[in-house]
């Protein structure tokens, strides 16, 4: 009997010790020791169809990640859906890929309308809805929302700087506002005035806004200047800030001008609104920008771009939304790598949520990813930036945090 | 209704009942969009396929009755079962006041006055004088309702049920109008105005009535859809879902009811195997689909049946 009790004794602790060594392993729907699977939904087809390029920039760089191993021996698996820009689609399609397809999480869905449509969803279903790509401020609420987190500057971070930049140059300015009758142009008003704080209501003299449907923004130009306003800061979507610029510049007014990063565009912008017209107009800017001559030559540029052409070489090598959508896939990179074994649901949205100085090298000098516990603000800092007539000319340090 | 199609009508209804107990959530909540779509499909199908007035702009009367619905469950706390009938009525009223001018329009000219709503919409529903209760441009979060009783189904099975018992109502309604009396003078004025006008049919009446109750149809439909997919916004109403729904009811068989669940079909489920198939181009894909079912199907899905069905049976009558 007591020689028959040793070998039961040891496939006793043969059973106890397997899944003590298995214990760093731990796998929530989508991760499997072979297989990471993730959820996209982006508009290929409608009116925002431009850009479904970041989607497809995306699933190349995953594309090259697998043909050179993977993530910690995983293959991802980057499943993305047409949502047309169209909120009930990105519904029916997060379903179909939370409760079908089963993935580990989603990230990068595209769009305002399009995340609020899923919001809810995905945080009662506690699926984490990662690095959404929309500037909006309402993805930075871990308290009520923590399974959401966004990536990008926020539009009220942005509004803040320019404060920042104002009270620093120009203490007595007389403010006037231009901005988009919606939650994107509030945001950014919103963000200035806090940025002001207490000198706001005295600093402000004039508030104008537009309605996407207006055909021209000719009237708020010509009510702004005779306000007296010597700062304008201009909070507008690109064919509006080509307008605003151009009248400004033709009825002889001459503020300082902040232009919001949305409308930051030399080709969509400054050039349908005449170069020498757009001379002095300030904006900030987070990431390379490879029309930029001083990045021309760049190794990460270069690097970026032989990736392109080796594994998207359909996409366009001038369109900065393919520096976007290879940036931000690069900070995904960096969260599974962190994962290491324990894929849950919930170790992605903590490893997302504690990035310290995480720096993508397409990203300006400077720049960093840093995330907290009750900070889901991935990229908070930005560098100011002016234009010369030809070329926008960075200055001065990165803000933000 | 001759035997065999009750028989036809009781087994397609015991899959229908069938169907969420099979199939998984997320399939669940497809068919429900599918039944929603086919309501909205069967008031378009009345009007132009029964009566031959052109719409382009139903996505209009589709996003009034979202709203409806939305803003009932939001600001006013309505329960959801509640605010359809008042979706309903609300496009009622807004089609047949739309229905009395366009009366004077014919043919393209109809399509491009409704073109113009359609297009319109989506915008005053982000006027900042309406925010208040629209949401702008951010639209309205609503709630998903939970089965009622104590009824041992998920949120998704209940809302397929409820959803196909309102689907069931309307169809049933719309059958009973479509075959009498009402139904043959909507054809007339469609077939020929002046004859239908000698015969005594009020032309001016019948086509303002039957563009208010189509709306109302669809208006019912955009109140199903608030409510399953829990979320309206302006961007969920742009002009290509009016053409959707014009795309459904020449797919599926013009002046045909079964017409609808087919059109309904096909505009569920072929943009997703169109996206499947291709991340470049998924609108070139869906158009080659579209082609291929107007060559192959010139009178739409349920004219193919029937004729497949005619000729089985002179087969039979032959042998």
């Amino acid at each position: 009997m007591k020689f028959k009790l040793v070998p039961i004794a040891l496939a006793v602790a043969a059973a106890l010790a397997i899944p003590t060594a298995n214990a760093q392993k731990k796998y929530d729907p989508g991760a499997s020791d072979s297989e990471i699977k993730i959820g996209n939904t982006n508009p290929y087809s409608g009116p925002a169809s431009a850009y479904g390029t970041i989607g497809k920039t995306i699933a190349a760089y995953f594309k090259m990640v697998n043909e050179q191993g993977g993530v910690n021996g995983r293959k991802v698996n980057f499943i993305s859906y047409d949502d047309g820009y169209s909120p009930p689609k990105t519904v029916e399609m997060a379903r179909k890929l939370v409760e079908q397809d089963q993935v580990l999480f989603v990230f990068q869905t595209l769009g305002t309308p399009c995340n609020t449509a899923i919001h809810k969803y995905m945080n009662m279903s506690k699926v984490p809805q990662l690095h959404v790509a929309t500037g909006a401020t309402k993805w930075n609420d871990p308290k009520n929302f923590p399974w959401t987190m966004g990536w990008q500057p926020n539009y009220q971070t942005e509004g803040q700087i320019y404060a920042r930049h104002i009270l620093e140059t120009k203490p007595n300015a007389k403010i006037g506002i231009l901005y988009q009758n919606d939650d994107y142009g509030k945001d950014y008003v919103k963000g200035l005035k806090d940025g002001l704080g207490a000198k706001a209501a005295s600093m402000i003299v004039k508030e104008v806004s537009y309605e996407v449907s207006d055909p021209t923004v000719d009237s708020q130009i010509v009510q702004l200047q005779s306000s007296g306003a010597d700062v304008f800061f201009n909070v507008t979507t690109p064919k509006f800030a080509a307008q605003a610029i151009r009248k400004a510049f033709d009825i002889g007014w001459k503020p300082v001008q902040y232009l919001n990063n949305v409308s930051a565009s030399k080709a969509t912008v400054l050039i349908p609104a005449g170069l020498e017209k757009s001379a002095g107009v300030i904006t900030t800017a987070y990431l390379k920008d490879m029309n930029d001559k001083e990045w021309a030559n760049d190794p990460a540029i270069k690097k970026w771009e032989a990736f392109m052409k080796k594994y998207y070489p359909d996409g366009s090598l001038i369109d900065p939304s393919n520096i976007y959508g290879y940036t931000v896939a690069t900070t995904l990179h960096q969260v599974l790598k962190q994962a290491g074994d324990n894929l849950t649901r919930e170790n992605v949205m903590k490893q997302a949520a504690t990035m310290k100085g995480f720096y993508v090298d397409t990203m300006l000098p400077g720049v960093n990813i840093n995330t907290a516990g009750d900070d889901f603000a991935p990229i908070e800092s930005v560098q100011l930036q002016k234009f010369n007539g030809n070329d926008w000319e960075r200055f001065g340090k990165v803000m933000g945090k | 209704m001759s035997r065999r199609q009750l028989i036809v009508v009781a087994v397609l209804l015991l899959v229908a009942a069938a169907l969420p107990f099979v199939v998984s959530n997320y399939r669940t909540f497809q068919f429900t969009l599918v039944l929603v779509y086919a309501i909205a499909l069967l008031g378009l199908n009345m009007l132009t396929g029964y009566n031959g007035q052109i719409s382009l702009g139903h996505g209009a009367f589709y996003a009034l009755g979202a709203y409806c619905t939305a803003i009932l469950m939001d600001r006013f706390g309505f329960p959801y079962w509640a605010t359809l009938p008042i979706a309903g009525a609300v496009c009622l009223l807004f089609g047949f006041l739309f229905g009395l001018p366009a009366l004077r329009l014919e043919g393209l000219y109809l399509a491009l006055a409704t073109f113009a709503l359609g297009v319109s919409l989506p915008q005053l529903l982000k006027y900042h004088h309406f925010e208040k209760w629209t949401g702008g441009v951010q639209g309205i979060v609503i709630q998903k309702p939970e089965a009622p009783f104590g009824l041992p189904l998920k949120p998704d099975q209940w809302l397929y049920f409820f959803t196909l018992a309102v689907a069931l109502v309307m169809f049933a309604l719309a059958w009973n109008l479509l075959r009498g009396r009402v139904g043959r003078a909507m054809i007339a004025i469609r077939d020929n105005h002046v004859a239908a006008e000698a015969m005594g049919v009020n032309n001016a009446m019948y086509k303002s009535l039957t563009f208010g109750v189509s709306a109302m149809y669809t208006g019912v439909a955009g109140g199903l859809s608030a409510i399953a997919v829990q979320f309206v916004a302006p961007d969920s109403f742009d002009i290509f879902l009016s053409i959707k729904f014009l795309i459904g009811i020449v797919i599926g068989g013009l002046a045909s009811i079964p017409g609808a669940i087919f059109g309904a079909l096909f505009l569920q489920f072929v943009p997703n195997v169109a996206d499947e198939i291709s991340k470049a181009a998924p609108w070139a894909i869906f158009g080659l689909f579209l082609l291929a079912f107007v060559y192959v199907m010139p009178m739409g899905i349920s004219g193919a049946i029937r004729m497949g069905l005619a000729r089985l049976a002179q087969k039979r009558q032959n042998t």
